[in-house]
């Protein structure tokens, strides 16, 4: 099976002296899997998602995504590999402000160099697909949570990547809110979509993902892959 | 102790000012240049709108400098005049006479009015000692700063007179009297020594009135004085009222220019330092919301901000003041000789009220975000950052993201719109700053074409005299834009004053003039001479004018040594005359009629043909053909070679013909450009460097400001692939409209300014200005001053967009 995401030993340190914040930690992620990362706070969660998103570098190991090692790429590199490989959706959205739905979901298209009539295109198609088309000309502001979230989902697929990360999605969402979005990457997890989820929410890692890594300290406490594998 | 206390003010405000390193550097450098700028151009402004009142404040001029007759006046008599009522300080009697030096060379110096004092100091009239020290004994010599030059320094010997025995006399300092009470001093002995039959021993007296302010307090203040001695006892009087009108006529070129570049300086210190200050404030209302919520009460909040924004600017305010004397003061030491060698220092009111203006201004920029910031309820402040911002910039966005750009660049299009005040600031700060940067190209373009236009003489290959130019004294310089002391007597070379003329009293070597008709010959017979014309520089008189003024006469085509015109032509033949602007005033005369000019006993009637432009202060010096004048002869031999003829070659074999005949031949070199324009010149680069500084600080700031709160949006850019490079260019591309719209705007105010302040400078010499003065910009200049406004802005937002580009995007996406 093609693996998207290939991490050998890989470890974080902050602090030189003190025990690493992730791993040493080797793991791989399949084509189409989906994959929830839990565990309480300061496990290493959201450390283990930046190293994959090539927002941070490990202190030791590899990190290589869609076949290439990125742990070496330069910021330039890494910023041109990340909008053509990697979509991303934040517990907070992180849409910007005074762009329209549709600017903020053409934004990494645009920077990728695509026409502006094809990515204008696309954003319709996912506006469609992800029932936010009638929001196309609103300002994030005026949105709900849930179709907040929504849009930044549709901003993150918008390159067609190959690995899309949700960290806590809908952890600042209200309960239907959250139920919406959950119903959402469950459907793209059924289109195919490889995607690696962080998030407290057992319930959510449950209905989404195919496979959980729990992590304690920094470390594989629980492997549901390796579990259902031994 | 800590100024806050080591309470919990005390903290919020060290941590405050500790944890925004950057924007603490830029307030303080911000308001270090915005100080040192207002201190430097305040105090040009003051030195340029009242020097002669300052340095005769700093010397306690004179208000009335009498002479009496000793003979009828004696010294006690004199000494109880000084106890009149209404007079307020005297000093003397001095004695004082009239002489006339001879240099080493053997050339006379103008007629000097030399006082015997034995000191400089006195209850009036402190006479500032610029170099060397006082005349002690006999044989000793002080003379006026404004002769100083090459041929007279300290340590140069002089005799008082063209006479066999006249005694000698050792330069031994230079000083000023704003007064103008004498041109030169010497011990009190030596002046009753040097007096002669035609040069009397009178007894000068100087005096400060309690009223001497109007020509009527000082007419009534003469006759006082007149009246208390005995009738003819008082000789004359000099007023310092007219010594002020002469001495602010040769200030005023620089007035207008000066007072220019002061606004300009004042304005942009206020603005940036405002911008800074407010912006500073304005972006921290998270962190007072967190305050708030844990506890402070309003006003703490309040005086926290106000503190963080005042520690910072209080030092660059104290910087400023110290930097701006460090520069003021060799700018006014230049400044010094521009207003007559009156030593200027930078007013002490100056260091204080810029300092004080500069404290309301930051007080009061940050009070306003402060007080703001304190009224702000703490859910909202506490909300800053994590709710949506809603409305301005998104019609901006919407419209930008229309234009066929990369999207980075689109996006950073419309970031100004967000903020609009910072942006105007910020728009105001690279307008100025390319006001003053169109202006000070202007000047000193136009500064040039004055230069260049001065010495037409120049322009020649080679110039061939009738004397030797190194056997000649040089004149004394001529006081700026006023009169320049008597001209020197007819019949001299155009170096300088002519040779003593012989009499049968002197014996002193006289110069050896060669033969003009050999010479002219020696230039006609060599064969690089392409064309030449002659010229004497000399004296006449002219009908309606009292005493005689200067003429330049010329023999053969002299069009190549042709001033700037300002109307009408140069002279093309005999019966012409070309005059200056002032002559024309003097004499209610215009361009056509005819005046009726007299040169030793030719007397010939010209017509004005044009109007030349001349600042040679309030000397007339009017341009005739020779021909109109048989007695006259020319003195100097202006050259043109072929092409591909050496001037240096050219010149060695004419000096090889005329030398022996006691005339010589050099080639002409580029003259050293007047001093003045250069100090004008030196004034206007260094204040438009610190302007130029200021702006792209107050661009600089604001762009730290904005990256700053733009951060996080910055980082979600490059979670989602923007580029480092995409990132430099999206925070390049939102200053580079206010770089445009500065531009746009600054160049035609600069023009606009450099178009109203050089005619006011000419006005002050008593000119108007010919074209190729004021129209001095080239369309491809204007261009490239256009885009000085984008490279101001570009400069001032290449550090932070720097920063921005290298920001960890994780690190830039937890920001706040």
């Amino acid at each position: 099976m093609h693996q998207v995401i290939e991490l050998e030993g890989v470890a974080k340190r902050y602090d030189s002296a003190g025990a690493p914040a992730l791993g040493p930690l080797t793991l791989s992620v399949a084509k189409g899997e989906a994959l929830a990362v839990t565990g309480p706070s300061g496990s290493g969660k959201s450390t283990l998602l930046n190293l994959v998103a090539g927002l941070d570098k490990p202190t030791d190991g590899a990190v290589i995504v869609a076949g290439r090692r990125i742990d070496q790429l330069s910021e330039h590199a890494l910023a041109k590999f990340r909008r053509e490989h990697i979509g991303m959706a934040f517990q907070f959205f992180n849409l910007l402000d005074d762009l329209t739905v549709t600017d903020n979901i053409q934004l990494p298209a645009q920077l990728t160099g695509t026409s502006r009539r094809k990515a204008a295109a696309r954003a319709g198609d996912l506006m469609e697909m992800l029932s936010i088309q009638k929001h196309a000309r609103a300002y994030p502001g005026r949105l709900s949570g849930g179709e907040r979230q929504r849009v930044a989902v549709a901003r993150a697929l918008v390159n067609r990547p190959a690995l899309l990360l949700a960290d806590e999605p809908t952890g600042a969402l209200d309960t239907a809110s959250g139920h919406d979005v959950r119903n959402l990457l469950m459907d793209l997890h059924r289109a195919g979509q490889t995607i690696v989820l962080v998030t407290h929410d057992l319930t959510l890692a449950e209905a989404c993902a195919s496979r959980t890594l729990h992590l304690v300290d920094g470390h594989v406490a629980l492997d549901s892959y390796a579990q259902a594998v031994r | 102790m800590s100024l806050f206390g080591t309470g919990a003010m005390g903290r919020v405000v060290r941590s405050g000012v500790d944890r925004r390193r950057v924007q603490t550097v830029v307030i303080a450098v911000a308001t270090m240049m915005a100080v040192a700028s207002a201190v430097v151009a305040g105090s040009l402004m003051v030195a340029a709108a009242a020097p002669f009142d300052n340095a005769f404040t700093k010397q306690r001029g004179s208000h009335i400098t009498a002479q009496f007759d000793p003979a009828k006046a004696s010294a006690a008599e004199l000494a109880k005049t000084g106890k009149l009522p209404g007079v307020a300080a005297s000093a003397g009697p001095y004695p004082s006479t009239s002489v006339r030096p001879v240099d080493r060379a053997g050339f006379q110096l103008p007629t000097l009015t030399l006082v015997g004092r034995s000191g400089p100091d006195g209850a009036v009239d402190r006479v500032d000692l610029k170099s060397g020290r006082w005349a002690q004994k006999p044989g000793e010599i002080v003379l006026d700063a404004s002769l100083e030059g090459p041929a007279l320094g300290i340590g140069t010997p002089m005799k008082t007179s063209d006479a066999k025995d006249a005694p000698p006399l050792l330069i031994v300092g230079f000083a000023v009297s704003a007064s103008k009470t004498a041109d030169a001093w010497a011990a009190p002995a030596q002046v009753d020594a040097l007096a002669s039959k035609g040069n009397p021993v009178a007894s000068q007296m100087l005096y400060r009135f309690d009223s001497a302010s109007t020509k009527w307090q000082i007419i009534a203040d003469r006759k006082k004085l007149a009246a208390s001695v005995v009738p003819g006892a008082l000789l004359g009087t000099q007023s310092w009222l007219d010594t002020k009108r002469a001495a602010d006529q040769g200030a005023a070129a620089t007035v207008p220019f000066v007072m220019a570049f002061g606004a300009l300086g004042i304005v942009m210190s206020v603005i940036t330092v405002s911008s800074v200050i407010s912006g500073a404030v304005g972006t921290s209302l998270r962190r007072i919301g967190i305050l708030k919520a844990i506890g402070f009460t309003p006003s703490e909040v309040v005086r926290a901000y106000m503190a963080q924004a005042l520690i910072p600017a209080v030092v660059g305010i104290v910087l400023g003041v110290v930097l701006g004397n460090l520069l003021a003061v060799p700018l006014l030491s230049d400044t010094e000789s521009v207003y007559g060698g009156v030593s200027l220092s930078v007013a002490w009111w100056v260091d204080v009220a810029v300092p004080a203006a500069a404290l309301v201004v930051v007080g009061l920029a940050a009070l306003i975000p402060a007080l703001r910031a304190g009224r702000l309820r703490t859910v909202e402040a506490i909300a800053v950052g994590r709710t949506p911002r809603t409305g301005r910039g998104q019609c901006a966005h919407r419209a930008m993201g229309l234009l066929p750009l990369p999207r980075p660049v689109t996006y950073g299009l419309a970031t100004p719109f967000t903020h609009p005040v910072r942006t105007l600031a910020m728009l105001l700060a690279v307008a100025f700053g390319t006001v003053a940067a169109t202006f000070a190209v202007g000047l000193t373009s136009s500064l040039n074409a004055i230069g260049t236009s001065q010495d037409p003489e120049n322009r020649a290959a080679v110039t061939v005299t009738t004397t030797k130019p190194i056997e000649v004294a040089p004149p004394p310089p001529p006081l700026v834009g006023g009169d320049a002391g008597d001209p020197p007597p007819s019949g001299g070379s155009d170096a300088g004053p002519p040779p003593v003329e012989n009499s049968a009293a002197s014996t002193s070597k006289k110069p050896k003039v060669a033969d003009p008709a050999k010479v002219r010959s020696a230039v006609t017979s060599q064969p690089g001479t392409e064309s030449y014309y002659g010229k004497a520089r000399t004296e006449v008189a002219v009908a309606g004018i009292s005493g005689s003024i200067r003429a330049s006469l010329y023999e053969g085509d002299s069009r190549s040594g042709s001033y700037e015109m300002i109307s009408g032509h140069w002279i093309t033949g005999k019966g012409q005359v070309v005059v200056p602007s002032r002559f024309l005033e003097r004499t209610s005369t215009k361009i056509g009629d005819t005046v009726r000019v007299t040169y030793e006993k030719d007397t010939a009637t010209l017509r004005i043909v044009g109007e030349s432009f001349d600042t040679s202060g309030s000397q007339l010096e009017i341009h005739a053909d020779m021909a109109d004048f048989t007695s006259a002869e020319p003195s100097t031999f202006l050259v043109e070679t072929k092409p591909g003829v050496s001037a240096d070659d050219y010149a060695q074999k004419v000096a090889a013909v005329v030398q022996p005949l006691g005339g010589d031949a050099t080639t002409g070199s580029e003259s050293g450009q007047d001093g003045v324009i250069l100090i004008m010149a030196a004034m206007a680069v260094l204040l438009t460097l610190m302007l130029i500084t200021v702006a792209g600080l107050g661009v600089l700031n604001s762009v730290v400001l904005d990256t700053r709160e733009r951060i996080h949006d910055l980082g979600v850019c490059k979670a989602i692939g923007m580029s480092p490079r995409q990132t430099l260019s999206l925070v390049l591309a939102s200053v580079a409209v206010i770089g445009v719209t500065g531009g746009l705007l600054g160049v035609p105010a600069g023009y606009a300014l450099h178009h109203v302040v050089m005619p006011v400078m000419g006005r002050a010499v008593g000119t108007s200005l010919p074209s190729p003065v004021l129209e001095v910009y080239e369309p491809v200049q204007l261009l490239l001053l256009g885009l000085g406004g984008v490279v101001i802005a570009m400069l001032g937002a290449l550090i932070p967009a720097g920063w921005a580009a290298r920001a960890r995007t994780d690190t830039a996406l937890r920001t706040e």
